[in-house]
């Protein structure tokens, strides 16, 4: 009888682009992929596609008009963006808002964040080839969007907050247009775990896969759900409470397992979470001005100026350098992304390229927040 | 830990261990600023990094900036245990060849913010794995973010 021994197969590394322009990356964001076969052996970003330098353009622009410039940066989250910049002058400045003020941001902020993790839903479906899940967060997020467009005036770019307070007042439909949104919500949101979180095979590409330690997450930065997945504290609304987030009572969404199904439940959770403080403040919006009267020229006192805010990924940091003139002498935005980009090589290395794609939208990116 | 008893600490560590110009500060700023020479940098950043009472091992910002003629970078750093935070800043008075020991060896995250410094100011990061541009081109001349750059076609001075 004959044995044969299957030959030995050989296999070599090579270089694949994936983007800059891909569906998965979610806009201009190019991977450069060491793989031997299907099993990646390195992932490196290549940024810069759209780097606009934000930072280079608010040293000469006044606090008004850097407030416009963060919308830019993370998109799906531009009115945390907008408050973020506020809250730093405001404390520059030692400007204490009304509380009408500080409740109707954090009402806006959490919405924003819905609105944020909605489109993230759909779209993470999507990746993972779940048409349907598309169309059902789009779907919602359509609502919340039509309630930004009614007070604000815009559906995405809000520049809804002014250092001093608010653009316009709410519009008189605001209050029922939220609580009819979240009667809505709340019906929906159940859906989406019947469609896609207790989905077998959804499940099968999710658990176990693209693990975090906690201790990696705060080296690498991680910060929002893919610190929490991974089971480190790390809400900032928690910690550095900021506008009326310290009037509310919420938990913080934390899981241990690290793996991308965890960074995904943590979201769909805090998705409930928002829900839950807009409740608490929607009905008791306090009476009184929308906006201070600040200088038309608003200069800050010299020294150096921190603040951060909870976005839909993280922790978005402001740091403003002022000499005492309109504009800031330096200006840094800790952008959320790009900490959580920098992960993602030691998340994936060893996989698969099919759970590249996966485990990236459970990072859930946004391209300019990166290069700002 | 209050920031007395972080400056209290962190000064007696110090002068046991080395000869460094330490110079603390709060004036203008909400947290304790520590300035150091970059010569001695490395060590206070494994010492803040490792040291049981410190124990900072969240690195949340890292800005370049410059001061024209001095660069400089700032760390800000976070203990996720007790919640104290604390700003560590260099400064560097070698415009033409600025160089600084990197810290990506103690925290991750300082890999790709150290890149974008590099990129924007021209400090050279030293025993960084890849001390290349992040985000331009890597034929593009001169480093965008330093007061004395020139664009005269992309950039518009008010």
């Amino acid at each position: 009888m004959l044995t044969t021994t299957a030959p030995e197969i050989k296999s070599e590394e090579y270089f694949i682009n994936m983007g800059p322009q891909h569906p998965a990356t979610h806009g201009v964001l190019r991977l450069v992929l060491t793989i031997d076969g299907e099993i990646i052996k390195k992932v490196e970003p290549d940024l810069g596609y759209i780097h606009r330098s934000i930072e280079k353009m608010c040293e000469s622009d006044s606090y008004q008009q850097i407030v416009h410039l963060t919308d830019r940066m993370d998109y799906l989250s531009s009115h945390i963006n907008n408050e973020a910049v506020c809250l730093t002058v405001e404390n520059a400045l030692q400007l204490e808002v009304t509380d009408r003020i500080n409740v109707i941001r954090t009402i806006m902020g959490e919405l924003t964040r819905i609105s944020s993790h909605c489109l993230w839903w759909g779209v993470m479906g999507m990746d993972v080839g779940a048409l349907t899940t598309y169309f059902y967060g789009f779907r919602d997020r359509e609502l919340i969007n039509d309630i930004f467009e009614e007070t604000c005036g815009a559906r995405l770019t809000m520049n809804y907050a002014i250092p001093g307070g608010l653009m316009y007042d709410i519009h008189p439909n605001f209050v029922k247009r939220v609580k009819e949104f979240i009667v809505h919500f709340k019906t929906k949101l159940p859906e989406y775990d019947r469609l896609l979180t207790d989905n077998v095979i959804f499940q099968k590409r999710m658990v176990g896969v693209g693990l975090l330690s906690k201790e990696d997450a705060i080296s690498f930065g991680a910060s929002g759900p893919v610190g929490r997945g991974s089971g480190y504290s790390c809400d900032v609304r928690k910690h550095h409470p900021y506008s009326a987030l310290d009037k509310v009572s919420f938990t913080e969404s934390l899981l241990t397992a690290g793996d991308s199904f965890a960074r995904y439940k943590v979201r769909i959770m805090e998705m409930w979470e928002s829900m839950s403080i807009i409740e608490q403040l929607i009905d008791n919006i306090p009476e009184g001005d929308f906006r201070l009267t600040t200088n038309a020229v608003i200069k800050l006192p010299k020294g150096e100026f921190y603040q951060k805010v909870e976005t839909a990924r993280g922790e978005l940091g402001v740091f403003i350098i002022s000499t005492g003139t309109k504009s800031p002498y330096r200006l840094k935005f800790r952008s959320p992304g790009l900490s959580n980009l920098s992960l993602l090589n030691h998340i994936t290395v060893g996989g698969k390229i099919a759970d590249l794609v996966a485990t990236m939208a459970t990072i859930d990116i946004v391209v300019p927040d990166i290069d700002r | 830990m209050t920031n007395e008893a972080l400056q209290n600490t962190i000064a007696s560590w110090f002068e046991n261990k080395l000869e460094a110009n330490l110079v603390f500060s709060t004036e203008g700023s909400q947290f304790l600023n520590v300035e150091i020479d970059t010569g001695h940098l490395h060590e206070l950043m494994s010492f803040l990094k490792v040291d049981k009472d410190m124990q900072f091992d969240y690195l949340f910002c890292l800005t370049g900036v410059d001061w024209n003629p001095e660069l400089g970078v700032i760390y800000h750093l976070e203990s996720t245990s007790f919640r104290h935070q604390l700003v560590v800043r260099v400064k560097i008075s070698n415009r033409e060849n600025p160089e600084i020991d990197s810290v990506q060896d103690l925290w991750a995250t300082a890999n790709f913010h150290e890149r974008e410094v590099f990129d924007f100011f021209g400090i050279t990061f030293n025993n960084h794995p890849k001390m290349k541009r992040l985000f331009l081109t890597d034929d593009w001349e001169g480093y965008p973010l330093r007061k004395d750059y020139v664009d005269e076609v992309n950039m518009i001075t008010k």
